[in-house]
């Protein structure tokens, strides 16, 4: 039988070595796995790569893991929100590596990868700053730079429901990321409020289907 | 030159006022963060319009009384909000698909600089002292049909925001469909900047004495004459 539900944060987050690339739900607050990113800080993994919209807030979840030094990266489309002085500060002293990306791009990428798709076309940031080193193609008279897949070692989802297949409903606009980077990792890990029996969640509301998630953990702190 | 009284010129709630009615019914929107989001605030009753938030709702409603906030339903800039009847959620690629399909109808940005070609600078400074964030702006530039700026005429030391040519690191590229400002209300026309409304009190000539590009001004053009708003 089928069962992808994990026994605790320990467990969930054992598969994380040094020099990933983890995919991090949430917009914000919303829909960030806090509480997997913080079991991260006990494990030996280190040299992390972020892949997040934001960069933590305040000093819990993403920013407790980035403030314990094993974050090197950090890959997002906007780093600076109130109360976002860890990063800032390891930012300002060189500790940390920052590659900023424009949202919708971070989230096709991120799409890409999930779906197999090697790098695609797309104007947004070409004849920036952000499009200064890109490769270049006119489609349609507008020119167009070319963005490569994103793919995670690991990612980390928080959402509201599964069954122990991994069938996954979010709560409002904590869905987020959650959907598409659950896609594009080699081993996603959701960690929901609760899981329900096989056949409660109606099919066709089921937002994530079960083949893209790997470990479930039951965490509502 | 003429020295202008203090008192001329609109407020934000005016600038968020005038753009409101720009907005025609049946209209899916995106409001920028900041300023830009108390746009909804005026638009007028019984028209049908839907606030798209670039984290996954289409049909955003204003903010909920103290005490129904759920962090689970916010906007844009983080802040709470709620879902009006009709209204849905989804995944941060289906949004982007309607920001960069072209599926939005108008987008209200705040700008740093706005060029009479219609470039737009609103994401970065030349101040290299905290790291860059871009977020959703250059989608939004490059993605909605209509970009519609909201910004103050001036900097807070009295610089021009309305531009010959960028000078701050762009965002898109003859993006700006109309500038908004305190002072007025500005096309960008195949012939650069044409002033559509000015400000009660201001001239033309007092108006193109604060503003860094030429301005034409347009035959039909009118004063801006805004509710007062507290």
């Amino acid at each position: 039988m089928i069962n992808k539900e994990v026994e605790n944060l320990t467990a969930a987050v054992s598969v994380i070595s040094e020099g990933a690339v983890i995919l991090s739900s949430g917009f914000g607050d919303a829909g960030a796995p806090v509480d997997l990113l913080e079991a991260i800080i006990n494990t030996d993994a280190r040299d992390l790569t972020i892949v997040s919209n934001n960069a933590g807030e305040k000093n819990y979840g993403l920013a407790a893991l980035i403030k314990s030094g094993k974050v090197s990266k950090i890959i997002c489309s906007y780093p600076i929100s109130t109360g976002s002085v860890v990063f800032q500060g390891l930012y300002n002293s060189g500790k940390i590596k920052l590659e900023v990306v424009p949202q919708g791009t971070l989230s096709e990428r991120i799409r890409a990868a999930g779906a197999g798709i090697g790098a695609f076309f797309t104007p947004t940031s070409a004849g920036t700053q952000l499009g200064e080193r890109k490769e270049k193609r006119v489609i349609d008279g507008v020119e167009n730079v070319l963005e490569y897949a994103l793919k995670g070692d690991v990612a980390l989802i928080r959402a509201k429901k599964a069954d122990r297949l991994g069938n996954i409903i979010y709560d409002k606009s904590a869905r987020n990321f959650g959907p598409v980077m659950a896609m594009a990792a080699t081993t996603t890990i959701v960690q929901v409020d609760e899981i329900v029996r096989v056949g409660e969640i109606d099919p066709e509301q089921v937002i994530t289907p079960g083949i893209f998630v790997d470990r479930l953990l039951v965490h509502n702190e | 030159m003429t020295i202008i009284p203090e008192k001329i010129g609109l407020s934000r709630k005016q600038i968020a006022w005038r753009i409101a009615q720009e907005i025609p019914e049946g209209s899916y929107v995106n409001l920028g963060i900041g300023s830009p989001e108390i746009v909804a605030n005026y638009i007028p009753k019984g028209r049908e319009i839907f606030f798209h938030s670039e984290n996954g709702i289409l049909g955003m409603g204003p903010a909920p009384e103290n005490g129904h906030e759920d962090g689970n339903l916010i906007n844009a800039g983080k802040k709470p909000v709620t879902l009006l009847p009709g209204g849905s959620y989804f995944n941060h690629t289906d949004s982007f698909a309607m920001i960069r399909g072209g599926h939005i109808d108008i987008c209200v940005l705040g700008a740093y600089q706005v060029a009479e070609n219609g470039d737009l600078s609103n994401w970065a400074t030349l101040d290299t002292s905290k790291p860059p964030g871009v977020g959703g702006a250059m989608d939004l530039a490059v993605g909605v049909k209509k970009i519609y700026v909201m910004m103050d005429h001036l900097t807070k030391d009295g610089q021009s925001k309305l531009m010959r040519s960028c000078t701050y690191p762009q965002t898109g590229f003859g993006v700006v469909k109309t500038v908004f400002t305190n002072l007025a209300v500005i096309d960008v026309t195949d012939k650069g900047f044409t002033v559509r409304e000015i400000a009660r009190g201001l001239s033309i000539e007092q108006l193109k004495a604060k503003t860094d590009a030429p301005l034409t001004l347009a035959n039909n053009w009118t004063t801006l004459n805004p509710p007062e708003l507290n």
